[in-house]
């Protein structure tokens, strides 16, 4: 029996001396040191994280939590204040025992000062204010101003800050230095120099957390570019988290190019499917049609990261030959066919059949939920149960080996002991001995795994459910089209046991109808299913009940972090 | 209420007074300048401003003005534009055009001819025209599409020529 493990943030820091600041008036006692965001040692806690305590905003550019700190932008200038110090070089208080602070004469930039006791940050002061405007004067000097035809609109900081701390005039009146446009950076990015304000965010991301120090700068003053070395291609499988980090248009992502104004899309929280670690992302579409996945901070999972191969893994939900009819042949006649029909259809079929006669192939890649379903009908009948591994390539950094993202919930719920996969050949077997009579695929093409048309017409029925035509879903006697995880509600668990929901982003393609849906109704005719079980939320309750891993975890508790469970 | 109808005389009675009366008001205006127009033939001079059918414009060199910024999308009350951005793949035929709309069209049973289009549009590319009689046969043909607003549109005489020296 597990325990639940707590989600809170790792990295937190045993018990820190804390030192009182004041923002803007406000009181804060900061830890002295926070982590250092890429080697996590104690480094001193800067001005920007103690304003940040104290929920003041200060606006910044090259600073990022996740990043060392460059200090370059200078949009985080503020006006600040120290306890003074008398000629004994003590701290000096006043009549009350309070420190006597005296304001600095030179503003500092918040993101790479360190606090000190008894700090006043000044972060709204008029002085801060007007600095800020002068700094956006600066930055606008040479921006193209393309707006209208930048990707970034809508979600730009120099177009945030430039309404909230700019003003509307500029006292620049010479020509503007041009610099590349359109820039082919590598495979997936597009850099546009003009639009760079040099904050350098996307070299420290590179270097420092991708590992590849493929970015820098070169020439001098305003002629200052971001490039590649000559002649190399910025193409690590990270570079689309630098269009992210990037607070202007200067690095876009060439598959969002142009595609929709941000304004337009969307947002779904949902998770990567493209392997174990399930990073979380955020689906952005519109009108039913998916435009881009972007990762959404856990530091749990994924930190603010995810890779290109798995942010750019949507394609197919969209693709025109998407399963979107029920298929029901009875003795080799194609039947008009609804879901009601197919559910009660598949229902009869599973009462029928003789109990250690039936192979149900569950896949990686469903829900939890989905697969506890599946269990309890395996259980119904005697089951004997299988699920597919997949294996590529992994790194250090995110990518798991394992391509299947939810490989843990399949263990979870006993559908495949030992090795993923290391029953299938005693299920074919039993196929063709004729042991097994019926045989249930979800989202998986047996065809590739040995199941030849003699083994498969052994059987006397092949239920199968899946998302894209193959092999198998060619062979089936019942066919119910699935969907995709980004249009469906349900959970996965990640390679390390962390459990985490996601929301439909887009609607299902014609018939196709989440697999839990089908699988509950299913169940419901030929067992018994508690009165309460009506959506994702309380088949969740039930699975928690019945499952020793999750016991006491509810739905809610999950939130948008996840939940690690012990496995 | 009570009305009173008082009887009427025998002369009312025949009708005659309301006749000539009414030939009266004829005959003063058969003889008087006439206040309606021979329309479709003849069309009133429009006033300034005027906010008629919402149409594309190019710029003195041929180069669509619109830049797919979707603004005019966003900004319509009743929603009757509707653009498709031009995606990542580079059209041959643009030159040194960035971005274009793939398509771009208004339904303009929709339009209420409001001219927040023209308010917002950071490129002056879009522009209640005249027209004001938009006729067709089916809801189909009053959404114009890109080839029709441009071509009703015109060429739009002033200084911002965007792809010029880009
Ligand atoms: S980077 Fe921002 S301010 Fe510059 S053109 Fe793009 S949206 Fe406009
Ligand atoms: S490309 Fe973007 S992230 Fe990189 S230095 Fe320029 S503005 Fe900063
Ligand atoms: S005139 Fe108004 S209603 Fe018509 S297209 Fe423009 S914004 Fe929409
Ligand atoms: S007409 Fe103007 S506002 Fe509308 S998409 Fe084109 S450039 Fe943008
Ligand atoms: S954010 Fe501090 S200098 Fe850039």
């Amino acid at each position: 029996m597990s325990k639940a493990a707590d989600a809170t943030k790792n990295g937190e820091a045993a018990q820190v001396e804390t030192v009182p600041v004041k923002v803007d008036g406000i009181l804060v006692n900061v830890p002295k040191t926070s982590p250092d965001p890429v080697t996590g040692k104690p480094i001193p806690t800067t001005m920007i994280q103690a304003c940040s305590m104290a929920k003041v905003d200060v606006p910044h550019y090259c600073y990022h939590p996740k990043l060392p700190v460059a200090g370059n932008c200078r949009m985080c200038l503020v006006e600040y204040g120290m306890q003074a110090m008398g000629p004994d070089r003590k701290p000096v208080v006043d009549d009350n025992g309070d420190p006597v602070v005296r304001k600095m004469p030179r503003p500092a930039i918040a993101c790479a000062t360190p606090i000190a006791p008894n700090m006043e940050i000044y972060a709204s002061s008029p002085g801060t204010i007007e600095m800020r405007k002068d700094v956006l004067e600066f930055l606008l000097i040479n921006h193209p101003l393309d707006c209208p035809i930048c990707d970034q609109a809508g979600e730009c900081k120099l177009q945030e800050y430039s309404v909230e701390h700019g003003g509307a005039n500029s006292l620049f009146r010479e020509q503007k230095v041009h610099k590349p446009k359109q820039v082919d950076l590598g495979p997936r990015i597009m850099l546009d120099d003009e639009r760079c304000i040099l904050c350098s965010r996307c070299i420290r991301f590179t270097r420092d957390i991708a590992g590849d120090d493929a970015l820098g700068f070169v020439n001098r003053g305003s002629y200052n570019t971001l490039t590649t070395y000559p002649g190399k291609s910025f193409d690590n499988n990270y570079t689309l988290n630098t269009v992210d980090i990037c607070p202007v248009g200067a690095l876009t992502s060439k598959d969002f190019r142009f595609q929709m104004r941000v304004w337009f899309l969307k947002e779904t929280k949902s998770l990567c499917a493209s392997c174990g670690t399930g990073c979380n992302i955020v689906v952005g579409s519109r009108e039913g049609s998916i435009k881009r996945f972007e990762p959404r901070e856990n530091d749990g999972v994924n930190s603010s990261w995810m890779c290109d191969e798995g942010r750019l893994n949507y394609k197919w939900v969209g693709r025109e030959d998407r399963l979107k009819d029920i298929v029901i042949y009875d003795n080799g006649e194609s039947l008009e066919a609804d879901w009601d029909k197919a559910v009660s259809h598949i229902s009869e079929i599973l009462r029928s059949v003789d109990k250690g006669s039936t192979a149900i192939i569950a896949s990686a890649r469903q829900t939890n939920e989905e697969l506890f379903l599946i269990s309890q009908i395996a259980n119904l009948l005697d089951s004997f149960t299988e699920s597919i591994p997949r294996i590529g390539e992994g790194d250090s950094l995110l990518v798991n080996t394992d391509k299947n993202p939810n490989t843990s919930g399949v263990k979870m719920m006993g559908l495949s002991s030992g090795e993923l996969g290391s029953n299938l050949n005693k299920i074919l077997e039993k196929v063709r001995s004729g042991e097994v009579k019926t045989l249930i695929s979800f989202g998986e093409d047996l065809t590739r795994h040995g199941f030849d048309d003699e083994a498969l017409e052994k059987l006397d029925h092949l239920i199968v459910s899946d998302i894209l035509p193959n092999g198998l879903t060619e062979k089936a006697d019942v066919l119910i089209p699935g969907c995709a995880h980004v249009e469906k509600k349900g959970t996965f668990t990640n390679v390390k046991g962390r459990i985490q929901r996601f929301y439909p982003a887009t609607p299902a393609p014609g018939a196709a109808k989440p697999e839990w849906e089908t699988l509950l109704a299913v169940l419901k005719q030929i067992g018994n299913v508690p009165e309460s079980v009506k959506g994702v939320e309380s088949l969740f309750q039930w699975m928690a009940q019945e499952t020793s891993e999750l016991e006491g975890l509810t739905w809610s508790e999950l939130g948008d972090q996840g939940v690690t469970v012990e496995l | 209420m009570i009305v009173n109808r008082s009887k009427l005389s025998f002369w009312e009675r025949t009708y005659l007074p309301a006749i000539i009366n009414g030939f009266k008001v004829t005959l003063r205006h058969f003889f008087k300048k006439k206040v309606t127009m021979q329309y479709p033939e003849e069309k009133w001079t429009l006033p300034e401003g005027y906010r008629g059918a919402p149409l594309l414009v190019k710029d003195p060199e041929d180069r669509t003005k619109c830049v797919s910024c979707q603004l005019c999308e966003f900004v319509c009350p009743p929603k009757a534009i509707r653009i498709t951005p031009p995606g990542p793949e580079v059209n041959p035929e643009l030159g040194n055009v960035e971005k274009a709309p793939q398509e771009f069209e208004i339904n303009m049973l929709r339009c209420i001819f409001c001219g927040y289009c023209q308010e917002v549009c950071p490129e002056e590319a879009i522009f209640l025209k005249s027209d004001y009689s938009l006729t067709g046969e089916s809801r189909e043909e009053m959404v114009y599409n890109k080839e029709k607003l441009l071509e009703m549109g015109g060429i739009h005489q002033d200084q911002i020529w965007k792809w010029k020296n880009k």
